[in-house]
């Protein structure tokens, strides 16, 4: 018989893709991710939505992607001041890709409250 | 005009059909065999044979060959080599004009290429290679149903391999425990389930039973965890009919994919079935059970980069490969070969990988490389080093057999995939620190530490059947 008593609970939470399963990104993690948006040829972009609207495929748009940025601190101010505007909402950052016409890659950086 | 005559009798096959000096054209099906002779038939005559025998020869001239202009019909063995490390056999290549092929119908350039030929007496072994599909015939089939990126956008999954398992035992339980298992692997993150191949709608689990519990077990994860998830549902059936059927019915749950068993249900069923999902905004996950049979000698039958390639003009949106690093068989550079005839939109030849011809895919959709079988946690550094984001990575004993359960065993892989992803995008060595890597992922996750202890000693090492040709 296993020992119940050493053996762990999985508590299911909301987790919302990728990432969901790390804790959150130091500041120096969201630099390298950034970094690594660019350096693929993706343009940046920020996203919020209330967690109450969170289904579906859109979540609101901040201001417009960040096309021909090279420098990762732009992007990283407007996570902030997107999370400073939308304090309750979650904030994901994404990464257009205009080849395959999807997204490269999108993570939540700031989970809302509620 | 040359004046036809009407010679009875047999003749050589090198005299109509090695033709050396032929320059393919860019409509032409090329194909490359691997052939090995019986004794004594000199290569030409054994290459134009396969030439002959896979277009429109027959074993002796026929007067009905005057009526038509065979010159134009016929296919042709234009080019020969030597194969790496093996004296008996070689390669031929043959070009094929479009017009021998019905359009859009796999099932019809199989039945030409890899028919009769392949028993024919003077060859002792024969092996279709490589096919190289004109872009003109391409643009006749309609490939998968959705691909790669809309598949994405549709279930809203980015910059990650996706996780899967396949439900187990993979025969025996009934509906509501099968729901059960589905259940618990999904809320703990896996993004699908799977249904084992040899799963259709057996006594101990109607497919109806089935589907209905797996329904609610998919929906209720999606609400747990604010994600989207999905079970491949089995929809290979006894005749096309009960297969539309239970697609039908998938539909009616509001379920987002369904699968299929592309060689034993046939490329008629696969592609009608792929046309059905397209029309009906379904994803179609497929399995290959069989391909060993077939592509597993390598002396004899179809390589499964051809079946791979087959399968992405026939339709579907996931194709097992094999994992490189499990329990099955797998050649490094053999995968990758046949991962980019799935995915890319141009594959160059590349001998090192098994690449005989270029290939343009045109327009068509990309496939999902799906990587499955004897694989855990400690593989993931490898596989998302090997396969990339555009994989799905099939953990199934590797999930369900945690000590804590399913939901624990899916949050494992699924911290474990994750901290492989941020490790790579922040430059990082995947496959040479992934034991760091796994290691400080476990700090965080208690699910992953216990895998890792779990599965520290499991190691298939067992040498490769089917090797790239080398000398």
């Amino acid at each position: 018989m296993p020992d119940f008593k050493e053996m762990g609970d999985y508590r299911s939470r909301i987790t919302q893709e990728t990432f969901g399963f790390l804790k959150a990104l130091t500041w120096d993690e969201m630099h390298d991710m950034v970094a690594y948006i660019i350096d693929q040829g993706w343009v940046p972009g920020v996203e919020h939505e209330t967690p109450a609207e969170a289904h579906g495929h859109y979540w609101t748009l901040w201001k417009l992607p960040m096309f021909g940025v090279k420098d990762t601190a732009p992007v990283l101010e407007e996570l902030e001041a997107c999370h400073r505007a939308y304090p309750e909402d979650h904030v994901r950052l994404v990464g257009f890709d205009d080849y395959t016409q999807s997204l490269g890659t999108a993570f939540v950086v700031y989970q809302g409250r509620g | 005009m040359a004046t036809k005559t009407y010679d009875a009798g047999v003749k050589d096959y090198a005299q109509m059909y090695w033709t050396p000096d032929y320059v393919p054209l860019d409509t032409d099906l090329l194909a490359c065999f691997k052939v090995t002779p019986q004794e004594g038939v000199p290569r030409e005559e054994a290459a134009a044979a396969v030439a002959a025998e896979s277009s429109t020869g027959t074993w002796t001239t026929v007067w009905s060959d005057l009526l038509t202009d065979i010159e134009f019909y016929k296919g042709r063995a234009y080019r020969i080599e030597d194969v790496p490390g093996d004296p008996e056999a070689f390669y031929t290549f043959i070009a094929y004009p479009l017009d021998l092929f019905e359009e859009g119908s796999i099932t019809n350039v199989l039945t030409s290429l890899v028919g009769n030929v392949f028993g024919f007496k003077a060859i002792q072994a024969l092996r279709l290679e490589d096919i190289r599909f004109p872009i003109a015939y391409i643009k006749t089939c309609m490939g998968p149903p959705f691909g790669i990126q809309v598949e994405r956008d549709r279930l809203s999954k980015y910059g990650r391999p996706l996780l899967g398992a396949t439900i187990k035992p993979k025969l025996g339980l009934s509906g509501k425990n099968y729901g059960r298992a589905v259940y618990e692997s999904l809320r703990g993150g896996l993004d699908f389930t799977k249904d084992d191949e040899n799963v259709n709608s057996q006594p101990f689990m109607r497919w109806q039973d089935r589907f209905e519990f797996v329904a609610e077990a998919v929906q209720k994860a999606e609400t747990k965890t604010g994600e989207t998830k999905g079970h491949y549902l089995n929809v290979t059936a006894p005749d096309p009919e009960q297969m539309y059927e239970r697609a039908e019915f998938a539909k009616e749950l509001g379920m987002p994919i369904i699968m299929h068993d592309f060689l034993t249900g046939g490329f008629t069923a696969n592609t009608g079935l792929a046309k059905w999902c397209r029309k009906n905004g379904m994803l179609l996950h497929i399995h290959r059970a069989m391909h060993a049979v077939i592509d597993r000698s390598p002396k004899h039958g179809i390589h499964f980069r051809v079946l791979a390639k087959c399968l992405r003009l026939s339709g579907g949106d996931h194709l097992h490969t094999g994992t490189v690093v499990g329990k099955l068989e797998g050649d490094r550079a053999s995968t990758l070969g046949f991962v980019d005839q799935l995915r890319e939109a141009f594959v160059p030849e590349d001998r090192s990988r098994g690449v005989f011809f270029d290939q343009d895919w045109g327009s068509l959709p990309g496939v999902m490389a799906v990587a499955s079988g004897g694989i855990h946690v400690w593989h993931m550094p490898a596989l998302v080093s090997i396969f990339g984001d555009d994989s799905v990575l099939q953990f199934g004993g590797g999930t369900q057999g945690h000590p804590w359960g399913n939901a624990a065993g899916a949050a494992a892989n699924r911290a474990a995939v994750e901290a492989c992803v941020k490790a790579r995008n922040q430059g990082r060595e995947i496959e040479k620190e992934g034991k760091e890597i796994l290691m400080e992922a476990a700090s965080q996750s208690p699910e992953l530490k216990i895998a890792l202890e779990t599965w520290k000693e499991i190691k298939f090492e067992y040498d490769t059947v089917d090797k790239l040709d080398t000398a």
